[in-house]
């Protein structure tokens, strides 16, 4: 299989769907002409042309209404937001308009949406630069939440999100786009709301999306090779709809869980989670559930703080001890 | 190897017990089996069993004082031996009372409320009974397997933080449930559990809104006891032991008319109601300090001078609190007698999970309006408390009418 970046994974969908449908547009700041602000649309001004791939003012509220106008006639508009910070300025239309035009029309206009751009903190971008939203936006009813962790599921996802007839909130990472990983050659899509097990265990139950999967995946790895704990590890890859099923196979198989997720503990989306694990699989359980989230704190500037605020293999190794009544 | 004995789940309901003797002092050698101590339960005064054989080398609780079921009480072990790993083991956080007095006695041992010695050999952590506090602490996971394997965790010594039971303490123990082997009645074909229907269910919501959690309701009647009177002289008058009493009489009439009424014959189980297919009667024995109630088992299948034995053993030996607990547990219904304590007439509180039980009022002779004359005759007041979710009141009262015609002419009894 082609290793590919999830830059380019994502470059990938967007240029196969562009093909396949030509209702489907990009818009967005620097979407064209600079090839994207961390370079996602690299190529494609030059080969769908203007009327496809547009750039916008810096005007987030006023391109994405545009969007979800667009939608509303009958076009698949991809919003690229530089980051989600920036999407703030948006929200209106994203929670007021594409989240509720379906309901509030009687069924009569579905928002075929894809709102995207990088989400959570990358390196020390400072408070208002390193937020993680999916809470926020899963919170929602009327929108879907993706959060990809890999350039293959990247890629699967996106596809599925622009063929999707709702609104969808896909979220990226800054430090996710130069990551690298096998990407099937040729057509292929993966379903939203499906979970997807990284790698298989028997012990303990590690949830997580986007870049935390990573995190789970290198705790496991030092779990399995000093404490001879192994870790199933559990990627939801979409926040809403959620994976519950696969959420209470994994539980119900270990009896222990451990939830991570880069943003905030307060109604995150780990809350979600270990409410659905209490509600199905309460006996199931040895252990509470354990959450190991980002700091409830503004993101520091500062680079030791801001590494001590975000989630690390330590924190979900020490997480798992407890859940697994180790010393 | 050391052989821990803690204080044993004696009874079903029992969270803590207080020692009364010990039957072995340090130093005594022990068998598997020998009785160490006498320990009093919640119900009565019941034998502490030594699980291990050796030398009795450590007694750790004091006659008189009181401890949560699962706490280390004594340490059994061969002369000699090294014990004191075993007895630096962490202490569980219960209080010690003093016994009845509630006041806090001296720890037993001192070094057993803090830490382990730094040089103590090394023990399993957290090592605090369950049952700390009266109420045991399992992980949800570690309830259900209990709960499918039958064992009681009340004698399960937690690993987890607080003494939790998780999962890895009921692996690989040899877990025996503390409670003896149940009676004839779990046997198969003892009942029939009925789901409840929508008008049970509606009946018993609205009744325990109005009136608590077990809805009574109360039926009296009054029974002319001529002839059951007669019945008992002519009986004893046969001169064989033992001599038979009225309520003797009352318990085999209350039992064929619920052999009758089995929808009286009930445990009320919040989503079906258990119907019985024999009697076990709960039959009210009042002893120091409160009162318990012995079961007579299969009362249906058993003649009045049978009755009349077991009535009189159980009796006995509830007032000496040496009952063991599947001999109070387990009735179908119960039997409440005052009579010889001269009250005529009394209303008695239901025994959950039972629907029913029987106040027994004194015979007494009364003038009644006979054929138009008033003749003096011997009458005795019963009330029957139903549980409403389970009895509605013409079940109870065709349940009565069966009673006081059995008791008005005993023959029936054989019908």
């Amino acid at each position: 299989m082609p290793i590919l970046t999830y830059r380019d994974a994502l470059n990938q969908a967007l240029r196969e769907e562009m093909e396949r449908d030509p209702s489907v547009f990009l818009m967005g700041e620097e979407v064209g002409v600079y090839q994207g602000a961390y370079k996602v649309s690299r190529g494609l001004l030059e080969h769908f042309g203007e009327r496809r791939v547009v750039d916008t003012p810096i005007a987030e509220l006023g391109f994405a209404g545009i969007g979800v106008g667009a939608a509303m006639v009958g076009l698949r508009p991809v919003i690229e937001f530089m980051t989600w910070n920036f999407a703030l300025l948006a929200i209106d239309e994203v929670i007021n308009s594409a989240a509720k035009m379906l309901y509030m029309s009687g069924g009569q206009l579905p928002i075929p949406i894809v709102f995207r751009g990088p989400g959570g903190a990358a390196l020390q971008l400072g408070a208002q630069h390193s937020q993680a939203f999916e809470a926020f936006y899963a919170n929602i009813p009327g929108l879907k939440v993706v959060a990809p962790a890999t350039p293959q599921d990247a890629k699967g996802l996106l596809k599925s999100s622009i063929r999707d007839n709702n609104p969808v909130v896909f979220l990226e990472g800054e430090m996710l786009y130069n990551t690298k990983g096998e990407v099937p050659e040729g057509e292929y899509t993966i379903p939203l709301g499906k979970a997807d097990l990284k790698r298989e265990g028997s012990d303990v139950t590690l949830i997580c999306h986007s870049k935390t999967v990573a995190v789970a995946l290198k705790a496991a790895e030092t779990l399995d090779q000093e404490l001879k704990v192994s870790a199933d590890v559990l990627d939801l890859r979409t926040i809403r709809p959620m994976d519950v099923d696969a959420i209470l196979a994994s539980v119900r198989k270990t009896n222990r869980c451990v939830v991570v997720e880069e943003g905030w503990p307060f109604c995150g989306v780990g809350a979600q989670v270990v409410h659905e694990i209490q509600h199905a699989a309460f006996d199931d359980l040895d252990a509470p559930v354990e959450r190991v989230t980002g700091a409830d704190v503004p993101m520091p500037y500062n680079k030791h703080l801001e590494r001590a605020a975000k989630p690390s293999p330590e924190l979900v190794i020490e997480a798992v001890k407890r859940v697994a009544y180790l010393g | 190897m050391a052989t821990k004995v803690v204080m044993e789940a004696l009874s079903p309901t029992m969270e803590e017990g207080r020692l009364v003797k010990w039957l072995k002092q340090e130093g005594d050698a022990v068998q598997d089996g020998d009785v160490l101590a006498e320990v009093e339960t919640d119900k009565a005064v019941m034998e502490l069993p030594a699980r291990g054989e050796g030398v009795l080398r450590k007694v750790l609780v004091p006659v008189g004082a009181t401890v949560a079921v699962g706490k280390l009480v004594a340490v059994i072990a061969a002369a000699g031996e090294d014990i004191s790993s075993v007895l630096a083991e962490p202490g569980p956080a219960t209080s010690e009372r003093g016994a009845g007095s509630g006041e806090r006695a001296a720890p037993p041992v001192p070094s057993r409320s803090a830490a382990p010695a730094p040089s103590a050999p090394s023990v399993p952590t957290a090592t605090a009974p369950a049952a700390a506090a009266g109420r045991v602490k399992a992980s949800p996971l570690a309830k259900r397997i209990a709960r499918e394997r039958g064992v009681d965790l009340a004698v399960i010594r937690g690993s987890g933080p607080g003494g939790r039971i998780i999962k890895r303490d009921l692996e690989g123990a040899a877990v025996v449930s503390a409670l003896p082997a149940r009676s004839a009645l779990s046997a198969p074909g003892g009942f029939e559990d009925v789901p409840l229907t929508q008008i049970r269910k509606t009946i018993a919501r609205r009744l325990s809104e109005s009136l608590g959690p077990v809805p009574h309701f109360f039926l009296t009647v009054e029974i002319d006891m001529e002839r059951a009177w007669e019945a008992r002289e002519a009986l004893n008058a046969l001169g064989e032991e033992p001599r038979i009493t009225l309520n003797d009489i009352i318990v085999k009439v209350v039992a064929q008319a619920l052999m009758q009424h089995p929808e009286c014959n009930a445990w009320w189980q919040g989503d079906s109601i258990r119907y019985f297919r024999d009697v076990h009667l709960g039959m009210a024995v009042a002893v120091d300090q409160g009162l318990i109630t012995p079961v007579i088992r299969n009362v249906n299948f058993k003649g009045l001078r049978q009755i009349g034995v077991e009535t009189r053993d159980l009796s006995e030996r509830a007032r000496q609190r040496k009952l063991k607990p599947e001999e109070y547990t387990g009735s179908t219904f119960s039997i409440s007698n005052l009579g010889m304590l001269g009250i005529d007439q009394f209303t008695a509180v239901i025994n959950p999970p039972e629907a029913g039980i029987l106040a027994v009022g004194a015979v007494t002779q009364v003038p009644v309006a006979e054929d138009g004359a008033v003749a003096v005759r011997r009458r005795m007041r019963a009330t029957m408390s139903c549980d409403h979710r389970v009895i509605d009141g013409a079940t109870g009262a065709k349940f009565l009418q069966t009673v006081k015609r059995m008791l008005e002419n005993p023959l029936a009894m054989v019908w």
